[in-house]
Order: structure tokens, then C-alpha cells, then sequence
């Protein structure tokens, strides 16, 4: 399989300080590839310069095959983008914005306006063609945001947070419509700090933290590698709770804020003992991407 | 960065410029209404109420001398002011360049496009002072067609130079010093009211560095109907201007954006 992005030792400093520190990633045709880590991870800095928008510091990025930041329009051509933050145009419609955003492309008339149509009913806003974009709402931006991304029918789509902020309904209508682009052979490249999504959309998936690449693999070999398969969640006394899981044997424990965390292998035994215990509430669920995750980049906040 | 210095222009500038074009279209009716209704006043009030105690100006009607004028001066603040604002309002709080830097466009062609979008807006406002000014019997000769192509370029060299302060921005406050410090003192010297000629010598040399003052040269005879001289220096320095202001834009413009 083709590999559609190349990143080979990438280097992005600001003054003295490197926020992207030696990353090498590639990214194969029709997968949908995410790249986790929290906030000043990096993640951002690392599509603006593959997308040529930022100079590198050091390292080679090729998309398509062609080099960066030199074949910059060319890759720009074949790429979508959806950033973090809604840049939509204010002085248009919704209609308006795709095809102003379509013009940039060089995309004839007659071209654009049919795919216009099948862009606001792909994200459903059909019936929202000529409405002012300060009258949607945030779910709504989201969705034209990303007709706007395919105006150019891409090849490879690059999202920066695509569900961030948005309720559940619109989360789940995204995650489907970018199963659809992946069905239908496009390239996903997306950023996200919500585990839950990484797991259901990803292919493959890369850790960051602070500029580095901690893990690559997916989903399932990673929570394979990095946590043991079963966990309890338990709240209440503490004392309580310590005295309940001590008694487990085997096992990983933690204590974060009020809730304390027990990762095993079998939790039978000590699902049998919770269950007799008044004063403490217990969730008992298979280990997640989340577990991987803060066992990886650590429980201290990020700004 | 080589092609830094020599920017292509490219087809894409003008999708720029089509943009501008179609948010203008959406205000239309307003603006052309400002567009005719302020030369209107201008030269009514100041044209014949002062013209009344004035009569002639450097052998014609203080009409048609302050028209002239306007036209080049009030180009220079179409073109500086679209440059300014409402290049600064898409550059940063709207983050319209920010979208369009994600399609194959370039840092130097949304600034050519806006550039050539400033330039057509001086042509649609300068037409309708020009319009005014006939109306008024203030437009003595057919060579006034000449007048929008000639607004045009000085649309080029004023936007060249606004770009320059909406890259450097921190604010819409920074324009002020601009418009203070540059433009206005411009508007006042540079021969839209009275002729440069009439200034102390040293301040008059000053004046001719300064691009209104061609802008006006080029203008005024055209308008009057008066033969025209040092074209080509007038000319130069207009598209001077704008060419320098361009690419010092560009490079500070990507200097800011692209991080």
C-alpha cells in the first residue's frame, strides 16, 4: 500500500524551545491515522508543516511523494484540511463559503455547484444553503467545515480535533461521515484528545507528548501492550477502599483524586468482595485507549 | 524563500479578488449611494463655495482644480483604508487567510488579489466622483477617460503601502498613526487644495518624494483638459511604490502568518 505521508526525523523549534522533537511517522493510503497526545504535544504544529504552512526546523516531510515545504500548492491541491479553530467566512452563505473556498481550487462552475449540492447533503445542511453563518449553530459550523474540507474532493483529509466541543448527536453523525470518506477510499490524518473517538475511528495511532512520539500501533495492540486487560473504578472511603483492594492479589493500583483505579488480569475476586461493600460504588469495565493513554503521558495537567 | 523577491502573479489572486468582489456585491446599493453622495457634497460645499472667493487656480476653475485633487486624494484613502481595515479584519480576528493559506494559494497571491481588489474599488469610487464632477461642468475634456485606469495604479501603490501596516498591526489602533502621520499630511501638501508650488521650496522637494503629489500631476490635466508632463516619472513612482510595498508585504505577512 501506498504511503500517502512520509515524516522523517521532523524538527519545530520556536526560538530555543522545540516543540516537535524528532518525529517520524508514515501514514499508509485509505488509512484513517490518528495522532493523540494533550494539549502542547505537538499535534498541531505537526499538520501545519506537513500541510507547508509553517517552516520546518529540521527533518523531511514528503506527502504524495512530494517534498515539503517546496510542492506545497501541489499537496494543497489533493489535500482537505479542517482545522481546530471554525474559520469560516462570515460575510457568506453557507452555500457562498463552499463556493468561494471552491474558487481557491481553480474548480469550474458548473463542477462546483454540483458538488456543492452533494456536500450539504453529505453533512446534511441542505436546507441551510442560504443561511448567514453567524445563524448556525456550533455543530452546524463543524459539519460545513468539513463539505468545506472536500470541496476539492481530496485524497487525503487532515482534521485538527473534528468533534471537540460538539454534543453527542453531532459527534456521532462526524465519526459516521468519516467512516463514509474512509469507506470511499480517502486518507484520514485526525488529531484528538477524546480516546473514545481515537478507538472507534483510528487505524493506527501515534502517543505524543511533549514534542516526542511515545507509541505507535492500534488501538487494540496498544491497550494489548500497555494495560492489563480488566479494571475497577472505586469510589468512597478511602480507607475502605484501600483495605478492599489490597486484599486482591496481583494487580496495579491507583489513586487519583477520589476515585481509585485497579488494573488486573481477573477481577473476579475482588468484584466479588466490592459487591459486599456498603459506603463504596464500583465500575467494573475492560481497559480503553484512556488507560493507555494517562498510563503513557502521566495524570499531571497540561495547559 | 528564493522566489521571495520575484512573486509570479498567479490566476489564484483573482479568486482572491472574486471574493472581495462578491462580499462588495452584497452592499452595493449603500456603498455606490456613499460613493456618489460624498464627492457630491465636497465639491458642491468646498468647490463652489470656496471657488466663489478663489475663481481660477493655476489657469482653471477652483472646481476643477479641487476635483481633480479629490479624486486622486480621496483613491489614496479608498485604496490605504481597504488595505488597512479591512485587510486586518480577514488577516486576524475574521482568519480568513488562515483558511485560504489551507488551499493552494499563497501569502503573495491573496495579497495580489486584495491588492487588485483595492485597486478596482478606487476605480468604482473614483468613477462616480468623476461622474460628479462632469455633472458639475467641472470635466473640461474626453481625456478624463483616462482617469480610472490612471486611479487604478494609484489603487496599486496606496494598497502596497497599507498592506505593509496591516502585517506590522498589532491592532486596529496602529492604523491611526499611519493615517496621522502619513496620509493626512499627504492630503494636506501634496497639491489637492492649492498648488504644491505655493509651498516653501524645501517642503516641496519633500512633497515630490511622496506619491500623491503624482498622483495628482497625473490627474489633474487629464481632467482639465491641460497637456500632461513627466509622465513617466509620475507613473514610475506610483508603480514603485506599489511594487516595493508588495513585496515587502508579502514578506512580512509571511513572516507573521506562517509560524
Amino acid at each position: 500500500m501506498p504511503t500517502v505521508v512520509e515524516i522523517k526525523g521532523l524538527i519545530k523549534r520556536y526560538d530555543n524551545h522545540e516543540v516537535v522533537r524528532g518525529i517520524d511517522l508514515s501514514v499508509p493510503a485509505g488509512c484513517c491515522f490518528g495522532l493523540l497526545g494533550p494539549n502542547g504535544a505537538g499535534k498541531t504544529t505537526t499538520l501545519r508543516l506537513l500541510l507547508g504552512q509553517s517552516p520546518v526546523s529540521g527533518g523531511e516531510i514528503r506527502v504524495f511523494g512530494l517534498p515539503i515545504p517546496q510542492a506545497g500548492r501541489a499537496v494543497r491541491s489533493r489535500t482537505g484540511v479542517v482545522p481546530q479553530a471554525d474559520n469560516l467566512d462570515p460575510d457568506f452563505t453557507v452555500a457562498e463559503n463552499l463556493r468561494v473556498y471552491g474558487r481557491y481550487f481553480g474548480i469550474p462552475a458548473t463542477t462546483l455547484d454540483t458538488r456543492i449540492r452533494e456536500l450539504l447533503a453529505f453533512v446534511d445542511l441542505s436546507d441551510r444553503a442560504d443561511a448567514r453563518i453567524a445563524t448556525l449553530s456550533g455543530g452546524m459550523k463543524r459539519r460545513l467545515t468539513i463539505a468545506r474540507a472536500l470541496v476539492n474532493d481530496p485524497e487525503l483529509v487532515v482534521l485538527d480535533e473534528p468533534t471537540t466541543g460538539l454534543d453527542p448527536q453531532v459527534r456521532h453523525m462526524i465519526w459516521g461521515r468519516l467512516r463514509d470518506l474512509r469507506q470511499a477510499g480517502k486518507t484520514l490524518l485526525l488529531t484528538t484528545h477524546y480516546m473514545e473517538e481515537a478507538e472507534r475511528l483510528c487505524d493506527e495511532l501515534i502517543i505524543m507528548d511533549q514534542g516526542r512520539i511515545l507509541e505507535q500501533g492500534t488501538p487494540a495492540a496498544l491497550i494489548k501492550k500497555h494495560a492489563e486487560p480488566e479494571v475497577i473504578e472505586v469510589r468512597g472511603e478511602e480507607k475502605l477502599a484501600r483495605q478492599a483492594l489490597a486484599s486482591a492479589g496481583e494487580g496495579r493500583f491507583e489513586a487519583v483524586g477520589d476515585t481509585y483505579y485497579y488494573y488486573t488480569r481477573d477481577a473476579r475476586a475482588v468484584v466479588k468482595q466490592l459487591e459486599g461493600m456498603a459506603g463504596l460504588t464500583f465500575l467494573h469495565r475492560p481497559a480503553n485507549l484512556e488507560d493507555v493513554f494517562l498510563k503513557l503521558t502521566g495524570r499531571e495537567l497540561r495547559d | 524563500m528564493v522566489n521571495l523577491f520575484l512573486p509570479r502573479f498567479r490566476g489564484a489572486a483573482l479568486a482572491v479578488w472574486r471574493r472581495n468582489t462578491l462580499v462588495w456585491r452584497k452592499l452595493m446599493l449603500p456603498s455606490i449611494l456613499i460613493n456618489f453622495g460624498e464627492p457630491f457634497l465636497y465639491l458642491l460645499g468646498l468647490g463652489y463655495g470656496l471657488g466663489l472667493f478663489i475663481g481660477e487656480m493655476m489657469h482653471m476653475p477652483y472646481l476643477t482644480f479641487l476635483a481633480s485633487g479629490i479624486l486622486a486624494s480621496s483613491s489614496m484613502n479608498t485604496a490605504s483604508f481597504e488595505a488597512m481595515f479591512s485587510v486586518y479584519t480577514r488577516m486576524i480576528p475574521q482568519k480568513t487567510y488562515e483558511a485560504i493559506l489551507t488551499t493552494p494559494l499563497e501569502v503573495q497571491d491573496i495579497l495580489a488579489g486584495e491588492m487588485l481588489w483595492c485597486a478596482t474599488k478606487c476605480v468604482i469610487s473614483g468613477t462616480a466622483i468623476l461622474i460628479v464632477a462632469a455633472f458639475l461642468g467641472a470635466v473640461h475634456t474626453w481625456h478624463a477617460l483616462w482617469v480610472p485606469p490612471v486611479l487604478f495604479l494609484i489603487g496599486l501603490c496606496f494598497s502596497g503601502m497599507g498592506l505593509i501596516m496591516s502585517a506590522l498591526a498589532p491592532g486596529y489602533d496602529f492604523f491611526n498613526y499611519y493615517v496621522t502621520l502619513v496620509l493626512t499630511p499627504m492630503f494636506i501638501l501634496s497639491g489637492v487644495f492649492y498648488p504644491v508650488t505655493s509651498l516653501p521650496v524645501a517642503l516641496q522637494s519633500l512633497v515630490q518624494l511622496l506619491p500623491l503629489a503624482h498622483a495628482v500631476d497625473l490627474i489633474r490635466p487629464l481632467v482639465a483638459g491641460l497637456p500632461l508632463s513627466n509622465v513617466a516619472l509620475h507613473l514610475a513612482v506610483l508603480a514603485g511604490y506599489g511594487i516595493v510595498g508588495y513585496l515587502i508585504a508579502v514578506r512580512l505577512t509571511r513572516k507573521r502568518l506562517l509560524v
